[in-house]
């Protein structure tokens, strides 16, 4: 068996290829695909792409330079799961897919689920539109959410900024679940499996905090004291 | 040389890009500045009618990437100023025959040339933006007064900070004050609200651009219009000048006298 076949594993699943990376550095599992498809140009040409990255952490500038490659062989890459927030967060900024219709068992079965109160993802920079950020644990935004963003976390929700995209708190079900930001006018916004859009505001503008409250989605204003 | 390339984007289509790479390249010219545009609009080329230099294509964009003719043979000459020149796209392709890294080479090639590329790119955020924001030093984002489009220049925004080309500027196109003052559009304070990002102009809603569009004879040429005076300060602030912005002051000192901020 060739070093390549190591580090890749190629397979056919409904909507196109999806090609699994092993564990080894990033340039030499990059050359060993590009290999792979230049070994049969004809069986992968036209072909859809999903790749799983495994824990890779991949930035743009790799991922783009990767689609590039394949693009140019005339592969369409179309979806990037990782086990990586950095990568996921890299893959949805190029827009592309971090997911497929099929789940994944032996993913889900290896990388514990965050519970809703351990883990949080920072994020260090406003939310354009377009920009979603799925994580099974808190989200923390240092800037704004834009209209057009949307995050689901698994945990609480908290912008440092404004909020003015679609939020969902306790997207698996966590009512205990909050969502908070130094302005909070959502367009949507949901915590487990309740929904609201924000009312017209007048009066002025504070730091406000959604919660469920007997099964009702209520925001109040964020106080230190009473 | 070393020319900046400067490219201008927007997501939204027919917001007016190809209207300010035309307009910005011949008050960048008028400048003394050497110019050369570049239609990267691909299979749906039209920066060459708006500057009125249909009839003088032989070369195009692709002829140069393909290696079919020199660069120097594909830049038409606009003889209406000494230094500007038009690289067109070619009609009769699509977006996937030219690649980002075909434009990397190419802008490095015309870095040589000039003192400023300006590359028109289409509406979207496929292919074709990415070729066209490839060899980029500056990204300009365009929008107009409405959400939508609006909307589309966010996602842009965030597109080209992913892409790591630094945060893009700002222009505002087809702005029309007085539906501003009646509260019937959004204004540039409302639209560096969301963006927040640097503004490099204002330019107003202007039947004249329309008429200079059809003529083939941008607008900065010679009319006193206020869209084409717009077109001239972006030149000067694009140049390091610091130009006030007259439409904002207008828009904030209204604001002021109806006690809406
Ligand atoms: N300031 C303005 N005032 C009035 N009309 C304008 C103004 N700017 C642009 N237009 C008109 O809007 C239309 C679209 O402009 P233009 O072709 O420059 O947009 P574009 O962004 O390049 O479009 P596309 O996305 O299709 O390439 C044209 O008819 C143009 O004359
Ligand atoms: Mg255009």
């Amino acid at each position: 068996m060739s070093k390549a076949t190591l580090l890749i594993d190629i397979k056919g699943i409904r909507d196109g290829l999806l090609v699994k990376l092993g564990e080894a550095p990033w340039a030499d599992l990059q050359a060993a695909l590009i290999n792979a498809i230049d070994e049969r140009p004809a069986f992968f040409k036209g072909a859809r792409l999903a790749l799983d990255v495994g824990s890779q952490v991949l930035h743009v500038a790799e991922l783009a330079a990767l689609r590039e490659l394949l693009s140019e062989r005339g592969i369409f890459l179309w979806a990037v799961l990782s086990e990586s927030s950095v990568s996921e967060q890299t893959a949805q900024n190029l827009g592309l897919a971090t997911r497929i219709s099929k789940t994944r068992p032996e993913a889900a079965r290896s990388a514990p689920q965050a519970g809703a109160g351990e883990t949080a993802l920072w994020l260090a920079h406003t939310l354009r539109s377009g920009a979603r950020v799925e994580f099974p644990g808190h989200v923390v935004v240092m800037g704004d959410v834009n209209p057009g963003a949307e995050i689901v976390a698994g945990g609480s929700i908290v912008v440092w900024g404004r909020l003015r995209g679609v939020v969902h708190a306790g997207a698996q079900g966590e009512a205990g679940a909050v969502v908070c930001a130094l302005e909070l006018s959502p367009t949507q916004l949901r915590i487990a499996g309740e929904i609201a859009v924000s009312p017209k505001r007048k009066g002025k503008i504070q730091p406000e905090i959604a919660r469920l409250q007997d099964g009702v989605l209520v925001a109040e204003p964020w106080q230190t004291k009473e | 040389m070393t020319a900046k390339v400067v490219t201008v984007t927007s997501g939204k289509g027919g917001v007016g890009k190809t209207t300010a790479v035309a307009n910005i390249g011949v008050a960048l010219a008028a400048k003394g500045q050497k110019v050369v545009c570049v239609d990267g609009d691909i299979g749906l080329r039209n920066l060459d009618v708006v500057m009125g230099l249909e009839n003088r294509i032989v070369y195009d964009l692709v002829d140069v990437i393909e290696g079919r003719c020199r660069l120097r043979q594909a830049m038409i000459h606009d003889k209406r100023l000494p230094e500007l020149y038009l690289i067109p796209a070619a009609q009769t392709r699509d977006k996937s025959a030219v690649s980002p890294s075909d434009m990397v080479r190419l802008c490095d090639e015309l870095r040589l040339e000039c003192d400023w590329v300006l590359i028109d790119s289409p509406a979207g955020i496929e292919r074709g933006f990415h070729n066209a924001i490839a060899g980029a030093d500056k990204i300009i984002v365009m929008t107009n007064p409405e959400i939508s489009a609006v909307r589309d220049a966010d996602r842009v925004i965030g597109l080209v900070e992913a892409e790591e080309k630094g945060t893009p500027e700002l222009v505002l196109n087809r702005l029309n004050l007085a539906m501003v003052r009646r509260g019937d559009m959004l204004s540039v304070d409302d639209v560096l609200d969301l963006l927040a990002i640097k503004l490099l102009g204002v330019v107003p809603e202007d039947e004249s651009v329309i008429v200079a569009s059809n003529r083939g004879a941008p607008l900065t040429l010679d009319s006193k219009s206020k869209a084409g005076q717009a077109f001239h300060h972006i030149a000067r602030r694009l140049l390091g000048e610091e130009v006030p912005f007259l439409e904002l002051e207008a828009q904030r000192l209204w604001q002021r006298l109806l006690g809406r901020k």
